[in-house]
């Protein structure tokens, strides 16, 4: 008797969603069903992986985590082309930490140029990820989608209480924005709506559920992505039907254990082999939960992560 | 199947006693479908009943405990598809390689590795497995290896091997450690069976495909063997998981008794290179695997993995909580900051990192809210002024600081007004409302 294994019944299927511009576009989302599940449905699009780069260096940086951008962290042009040239970025994420105004406080116009500079130096896609402060987001932001038009950044987070604003100028400028909701998919769904009736095309919103590492929550984010996926591919909710992005590497990098120097901790084992299996295994987590872009850093962990999406969608 | 509430109300004996410590019956019978209370606390439950309902409420996929005393480890009894759906049950065992053609010392340095363990939120993670590979062909070898290791660890063991008088042989030293047997296949199938029910050790059958795999499993049944683990043969990881989804699949979806048991998974065999053998690893945790066989441990990639095996197995109806108390961070003094914050873990994993970030030494008084966040504890009423003033009063932190100031998470602002009132003497300072602005704040943070 052969064996009759039970199929998922999906009913629906991930918008696809392009990111970026020209021949290095790439196209996220797509499934028609859960993550991988390549016995049940087709995952047409590969996940990607997007590289950081910050808009002023980093303090407090684990020393594993500088180590492969020695020489440019001072330099957001040169850093960005550092990871498409020398670690293959196939998108890249400008992380505009200098316009937080319980920092550096930088200025939208200052930002916006740092911001173009880096869309001009290379032809992959550019994620632009603000501070999460809605007033100085909104300012930043709008003045991004101004100065860049037509690249088809994606610009966030957006959330409920900047989301006109903001997605106001992504639909005049023709960028993509990130829909920011703190881990629920009630207010990542309502939050859809609200874009959608603002006039955002569905082909322009991506999904960011709010993420963390492991052992810092990541079971929030993972079953709220699962529940995503499902209400996207088996209950018809076109209102979850959009892929989704993970901001993960700060959250991993800024925990205790990603920076404990080996001779602290020796049951913790090797400091740098331990920072990047951190990142690593976080991003494989979400990626089974459904992300489709993941933000990463280090590229010893990226290219762990590749091989394992390569190895998981093998023929 | 599992029973309805009012199926197994038919079975039980309807005098609504009491005795099981719900009024009626009914409601009993509503507790065991609901699964929150056992069939033992019915005095008066019949003999016919007792097989009826543990026929019927036998899990969809079965528990297998490997070990004895304290550290046996129970896998599998899994009973949904997607954490959210309940929850899962039993996080999958760990288990270390050992080989019998390794030499004493090499040995010696992984059976110490096998008892490596870690302190997180009052849990103790560690591996709980040492798997003993005979590759030797050589049966006294493998006793003298397995004798070995009885003596030196208390964790579980797996017998690898697919000779069964290799096997015989490595149960005659540790049988009384309910060992796993691994492995059974269509090639010794009765053999390893009959060593399975001599012992009365769990025994884990080895197929390629889950064809072969269900009919050697229905055979191990029939031969009234129970206690079974199962390996696909998958080693490639797509496949791999393609399997793992569909035995869970069958068993629960189609309650397919011949696949309803925990699974083994071997990343060990699946890549040379460590790293990436953490992250095969790191999906059998998030996707069905019972037990794990990594080639070795190394707290670089043992740490991460036993961190997310903690996070995927946590109860989504029930929050990790911190023990309440005064943390002490970086050595403060009597004129450090004092912060107070709710117990769900995950505040404090923030919070506490923040501080160590900020390097200002600092008290942060952990008050327990029954793991609830600080807004939802807030809402709850469970962290207003006049709880938090008894908890400031009683825990000690007063005996602690020269100083009579109070930090309180930006979310409850509201309530200083009424904690100045419930703690005299005290100033109360609104903190920030994000755990990130903490560092700033601390900074700038005066007595």
């Amino acid at each position: 008797m052969a064996l009759e294994v039970p199929k998922t019944q999906y009913n629906g299927k991930i918008r696809e969603v392009v990111l970026g511009k020209g021949e290095k576009q790439v196209t996220a989302g797509g499934e028609t069903a859960y993550p991988f599940y390549l016995f049940e449905g087709e995952m047409p699009r590969l996940p990607r992986i997007a590289m950081e780069v910050y808009d002023t260096p980093p303090e407090e940086w684990a020393e594993a985590a500088l180590e492969p951008f020695a020489g440019v962290t001072d330099d957001p042009v040169a850093w960005a082309k550092k990871c498409v040239t020398d670690y293959g970025a196939e998108l890249v994420a400008l992380q505009l930490e200098s316009t937080d105004p319980n920092g550096l406080d930088r200025g939208a116009d200052e930002a916006a140029e740092v911001v173009k500079k880096v869309a001009d130096a290379i032809d992959v896609p550019l994620i632009i990820w603000g501070t999460g402060n809605q007033e100085k987001d909104t300012e930043v932001l709008r003045r991004v989608a101004e100065t860049c038009q037509g690249k088809n950044l994606i610009i966030g987070p957006v959330v409920e209480g900047d989301h006109k604003k903001i997605g106001a100028q992504a639909i005049a400028y023709k960028h993509t924005v990130i829909a920011s909701t703190p881990i629920d998919i009630n207010l990542a769904k309502q939050l859809n709506i609200l874009l959608g009736n603002l006039g955002v095309p569905d082909e322009q919103i991506i999904m960011d559920p709010t993420v963390s590492g492991i052992g810092y929550g990541i079971e929030y984010t993972y079953s709220v992505m699962e529940r995503m996926r499902m209400a996207g591919l088996v209950q018809q909710d076109d209102k979850l039907q959009f892929p989704i992005i993970c901001n993960l590497a700060k959250e991993v990098w800024k925990t205790k254990e990603a920076h404990i120097p080996t001779e602290e901790a020796p049951a913790l084992g090797n400091a740098k082999k331990r920072g990047i299996l951190m990142e690593a295994i976080s991003a494989m987590v979400l990626l089974l939960a459904g992300g489709d872009v993941i933000i990463m850093r280090h590229p010893e962990a990226i290219r762990l992560v590749r091989e394992m999406i390569i190895e998981l969608m093998a023929s | 199947m599992p029973l309805t509430g009012i199926e197994i109300f038919k079975l039980l004996p309807k005098t609504n006693c009491g005795e099981c410590g719900v009024p009626t019956c009914l409601a009993f019978a509503m507790s065991l479908a609901a699964g929150k209370a056992e069939l033992s606390a019915c005095p008066y439950v019949s003999e016919e009943a007792k097989e009826k309902l543990a026929e019927a409420s036998a899990p969809p996929i079965a528990a297998v405990t490997i070990g004895t005393g304290d550290r046996a480890v129970k896998v599998g009894g899994e009973t949904v598809m997607f954490r959210h759906e309940k929850r899962f049950e039993n996080p999958p065992g760990l288990a270390i390689l050992i080989s019998d053609t390794m030499d004493e010392a090499e040995v010696n340095n992984r059976l110490e590795k096998s008892s490596l363990s870690y302190e997180r939120v009052g849990l103790t993670l560690r591996p709980e497995l040492i798997a003993l590979r005979c590759d030797s062909e050589d049966a006294a070898r493998f006793a003298a290896l397995a004798g070995k290791v009885k003596g030196g660890s208390d964790s579980g063991i797996i017998l690898m091997s697919s000779d069964p008088s290799v096997l015989a042989a490595g149960l005659k030293a540790c049988a009384d450690r309910k060992p796993l047997i691994y492995a059974a296949s269509k090639d010794n199938l009765e053999a390893v069976a009959e060593l399975a029910k001599a012992n009365s050790c769990p025994v884990a059958v080895k197929a390629s495909g889950l064809e072969e795999l269900s009919q050697l499993t229905a055979k191990l049944t029939e031969a009234g063997i129970k206690d079974i683990v199962i390996d696909s043969g998958a080693r490639a990881v797509r496949q791999a998981l393609e399997d793992q989804v569909n035995i869970r699949s069958l068993a629960l979806n189609k309650k397919f008794r011949p696949l309803g048991f925990p699974t083994i998974t071997f990343p060990a065999e699946m890549t040379d290179d460590p790293m990436k053998e953490a992250l095969i690893a790191s999906i059998f945790i998030a996707k069905y695997g019972g037990i794990i066989v990594l080639s070795d441990l190394q707290g670089e990639s043992l740490f991460p993995l036993l961190i997310e095996r903690m996070n995927i197995y946590t109860d989504p109806q029930r929050p990790l909580a911190t023990s309440e108390g005064i943390y002490e961070i970086g050595g403060p003094d009597e004129n450090s900051p004092v912060l107070l914050t709710c117990n769900f873990s995950l505040t404090y994993f923030i919070i506490s990192g923040e501080i160590e970030n900020s390097r200002v030494p600092s008290y942060l008084l952990v008050m327990d809210t029954e793991g609830l966040s600080v807004l939802t504890a807030w809402a709850a009423g469970k962290f207003s002024a006049d709880v938090i003033g008894t908890f400031v009063k009683k825990c000690g932190i007063g005996d602690k600081i020269k100083h009579k100031k109070l930090i309180i998470p930006g979310y409850i602002a509201v309530e200083s007004g009424g904690l100045e009132e419930e703690l005299p003497g005290w100033e109360i300072q609104i903190g920030p409302r994000e755990g990130a602005h903490i560092t700033a704040y601390l900074k700038a943070w005066q007595a």
